[in-house]
């Protein structure tokens, strides 16, 4: 399960998409929304994302996590539009036989997915609003 | 030729719209589009990935007619 969504992200739906027998553990990665940047208080935050492009990269960089990590089932959903602050912004589901690769999987997926699929952030201040880009270190459509 | 041209984030704010449909020139590249399109404005130096049919592409990589040509700035996601 990898999608992007315009409304409030379901965890249930995710734990329910990488739970099976053989699973050991399940890790919830959970993005959630700031109320401030850099001392300005943010209002809002809105993410706009190149759509089937965002969900493709979600697939791919899920697909790439279960290769490399035996064992391991990965789900990740986006949300786009309005997000409210202290609401999640993108939820990741791993299951794995064991904790070590479980959290390996959650932290490849999260990396990833900041470097590589096409969704941007806009906050919105009470004195203006700005396009927020992820730290350089995540940047680029190679970052691994 | 004509390639479709996705716009997103400042690039769509800067020009008003989230699509251009573009004649292109034989030997045209992602590159040379988004210099004609934003080579003379205020975010001609933004550093921007290419993605050609909705998949990561070269800033060089030949376009062909009806592509879907696509400006990534800077990744918000997250």
């Amino acid at each position: 399960m990898f999608v992007l969504q315009d409304g409030p992200l379901d965890y249930g739906a995710l734990r329910a998409a990488v739970l099976h027998p053989g699973a050991g553990c399940v890790l919830l990665f959970e993005g959630v929304t700031r109320d401030t940047f850099e001392g300005r208080r943010v209002l809002r935050l809105e993410y706009e994302a190149y759509g089937p492009m965002a969900e493709a990269e979600l697939a791919a960089i899920g697909a790439e996590v279960q290769a490399e990590l035996p064992g391991v089932r990965v789900a990740m959903a986006h949300r786009v539009g309005l997000v409210p602050v202290s609401e999640p912004s993108v939820l990741i589901a791993v299951s794995a036989p064991h904790r070590v690769e479980g959290y390996e999987a959650s932290r490849r997926c999260i990396e990833r997915l900041k470097a590589r699929v096409p969704i941007w952030k806009r906050e919105v201040y009470a004195d203006g609003a700005s396009w927020k880009e992820n730290s350089p270190s995540s940047r680029g459509p190679d970052g691994r | 030729m004509i390639v479709t041209v996705r716009l997103f984030a400042a690039l769509r704010e800067l020009r008003g719209c989230e699509e251009l449909r573009c004649p292109i020139e034989p030997g045209a590249t992602p590159q040379s589009l988004f210099v004609g399109l934003f080579g003379d404005g205020p975010l001609a130096r933004l550093p921007v990935a290419y993605a050609v049919n909705a998949a990561y592409a070269r800033g060089d990589q030949a376009l062909r007619d009806g592509d879907e040509v696509a400006f990534l700035p800077p990744l918000g996601g997250g």
